[in-house]
This record gives C-alpha cells, sequence and structure tokens, in this order.
C-alpha cells in the first residue's frame, strides 16, 4: 500500500528527467574526468558534487582548486555565481510550501534544469505533488553525482565522441522556454527575459552577464508588474 | 594537487555554503506560515517566463558569432528544437531531434 503511490510519482517524473539524465551525465563525466587531470580522483569530485552541487561553480571551482588556498574568496565566488538560484527559490515558495520533511531537500537539489522542469510541468493526475517533485529533484542529483563518479573511474575509458551531446540542456530550456509562454503575460515576462539577457551579455561580456541579466529582468518584472498582473 | 587534502575539504565546504546559501535564502526570507508581500507573489508569477528566456541565452553565451562557424549549429540546433516541438508539442522527441542534429552538425559538418 505504501510503495504504490511512491512508484506511481516515480513513474511519472522519470520521463521529465531524460533529457537532464543526457546532458548531467555527458557534463558530469566531463567534469569527473577534468577534475582527475587536475589531480582530484573520483572520491574529491564526487565529494564536491554531493555537497556543493551546482555544475557551472564546479567548473569554476577547479581553478581555485589549483591556486593559493582562499576559501573566502570560492565563498563569495559561489555566492555570484549560482546568484540565479534566488529566482528560483522566489518562484518555488509556494510550490513547496507544506512539504513536511521533503522541503529542505527539495531546496537544496534545486538546479537551473529541474526548477525549470518542476515549475513548467503540470504533476499528473492520481500523483501527489510532493513525491513527484522529490523524484525529479533527486533523479537530477543523482544523474549529475553518478556522471561525476563515472567520469572520475571510467572516464578516460570512453571512446564514444559526446561532443555536442550538452545541447540537450540547451534544447531543454527551449522547450520549457516554449511551454511557458502561454498567456500574454507569460509571453511578455519571457521577451522581458530574453532581451535582458542579450542586452546583458552584450554589455558585461559571457563572464559577467548574470547578475546584470538578473538585475535588469527584476526592474522591468517590478516596473510592470501592476499592468501585468492584474 | 596543489592543495593540502585539508585545505582542499575547507574549500569544498565554503563553495557548498555559498551555494546553498543561494538556494535556501529565499525560503528563510519568505517562510511558509506566513503570505509572503505582494510584489513577491507577483515575481513567483512573473519570473518563470523570464527566468527560462535567460538560461536558453545563458547556455548560448560562449557561441561567436563573429568567427567560424559563426553561430551556425547553434542556430540550427535551437530552430529544429523550436520548430518541432511547436509543431508536435513532444518535449522528448524535440530535444532529442534538436541535440541529434547538433551532433551531427558540430561532429560532421562544421568541424
Amino acid at each position: 500500500m505504501n510503495t504504490s503511490p511512491r512508484l506511481r510519482a516515480l513513474r511519472a517524473a522519470f520521463p521529465h528527467t531524460v533529457p537532464v539524465l543526457t546532458g548531467y551525465l555527458v557534463l558530469g563525466i566531463a567534469y569527473g574526468l577534468l577534475m582527475q587531470t587536475k589531480g582530484y580522483g573520483p572520491l574529491w569530485s564526487g565529494l564536491m558534487s554531493a555537497i556543493a552541487f551546482g555544475g557551472s561553480m564546479q567548473y569554476a571551482a577547479i581553478a581555485l582548486l589549483t591556486t593559493v588556498f582562499d576559501p573566502l574568496q570560492a565563498f563569495l565566488l559561489s555566492l555570484m555565481v549560482n546568484a540565479r538560484h534566488l529566482f528560483y527559490g522566489v518562484s518555488m515558495l509556494q510550490k513547496y510550501a507544506g512539504l513536511g520533511a521533503l522541503r529542505p531537500f527539495l531546496i537544496y537539489w534545486l538546479t537551473d534544469e529541474t526548477f525549470s522542469v518542476l515549475c513548467t510541468v503540470k504533476v499528473p493526475e492520481g500523483v501527489e505533488r510532493g513525491p513527484f517533485y522529490f523524484w525529479v529533484s533527486f533523479l537530477d542529483y543523482c544523474y549529475w553525482v553518478g556522471g561525476t563518479l563515472i567520469g572520475g573511474l571510467f572516464g578516460s575509458l570512453l571512446t564514444f565522441n559526446t561532443t555536442g551531446m550538452d545541447f540537450a540542456l540547451t534544447a531543454l530550456f527551449v522547450v520549457l522556454f516554449i511551454e511557458q509562454l502561454k498567456g500574454r503575460q507569460q509571453r511578455i515576462s519571457g521577451v522581458i527575459g530574453l532581451v535582458c539577457t542579450v542586452i546583458a551579455l552584450a554589455v558585461f561580456g559571457a563572464d559577467r552577464m548574470v547578475i546584470a541579466a538578473m538585475v535588469l529582468i527584476l526592474v522591468c518584472l517590478l516596473a510592470g508588474r501592476r499592468k501585468l498582473c492584474t | 594537487m596543489y592543495l593540502t587534502p585539508l585545505q582542499t575539504l575547507v574549500m569544498i565546504l565554503a563553495i557548498a555554503l555559498g551555494t546553498a546559501l543561494t538556494r535556501f535564502l529565499p525560503f528563510l526570507l519568505f517562510p511558509q506560515d506566513k503570505e509572503p508581500p505582494r510584489f513577491i507573489r507577483d515575481l513567483t508569477r512573473l519570473l518563470p517566463p523570464a527566468v527560462m528566456g535567460l538560461l536558453v541565452v545563458y547556455c548560448l553565451k560562449g557561441v561567436t558569432l563573429t568567427a567560424a562557424p559563426y553561430g551556425i549549429p547553434e542556430l540550427i540546433g535551437v530552430a529544429v528544437t523550436a520548430a518541432l516541438h511547436l509543431w508536435r508539442r513532444n518535449t522528448l522527441l524535440s530535444i532529442a531531434a534538436g541535440t541529434v542534429v547538433y551532433m551531427v552538425l558540430v561532429q560532421l559538418i562544421f568541424v
């Protein structure tokens, strides 16, 4: 009796995670392999993926691990690189409310991809939202940590050319972006997101664009919210 | 390895702390037993489409438009994904097709 709703939630959740599986395995393996070449075996890379879970910061951190010991700089950089998580939290406040013991795990496992899937897809009928959110988040987390371990252990044995496979994540965001554009309010917000980020990229460059884009988006949405949210 | 194991562990913990803070902060500032202010509730509704737009651009930030292959593989990959999705609305199909087309382009055509 007890396992059946959970199993139903797992079955409903898994298909939504397949694109993430593809992308995370490729990027996770690449990460584990890269860490290996810097002298950090699967135990270190696995630990990093498991507790400092966050793809782009982990890549950035490789440089920090191979230079002078400066944990404060690492802390501040991880705040800045991961600042976009603040938007995910604000978007998920209501969705994650009232989920009890699951809630801290769902928050801890929030990534670009997990957030995008969970705020776009509808929980299927007959499936509880808590277990559904849990499985999507947990599976995505396992793909990343698992990919890292595989990369650290066996990455050098891979002969299959995976170049371009991480495009699965770009394609995922393109699809979820389209899915988000239902209704006038969403379409305007989507265009604001695109335009602001392109401006931030053009003005600040690829390495410093995210926070600028977030500020621009925030200003536009807050200025227009009374018109948009009527 | 350049750092001692203990230093490495401290670095990983510092990064973990910073990362976790960005995830938990909104939930700490606006606890679930209290109604969040109006502008936060508006943002909860308005942010997702804007963030998805941000993420699409963010994924493509490394593309160079001024040198070969001028972002053509990315343009085609995104166009295939979007067109297929607008036509069939099948998430996995759109993503798989877009990714395979992109892989063929970068591995075989624009090398």
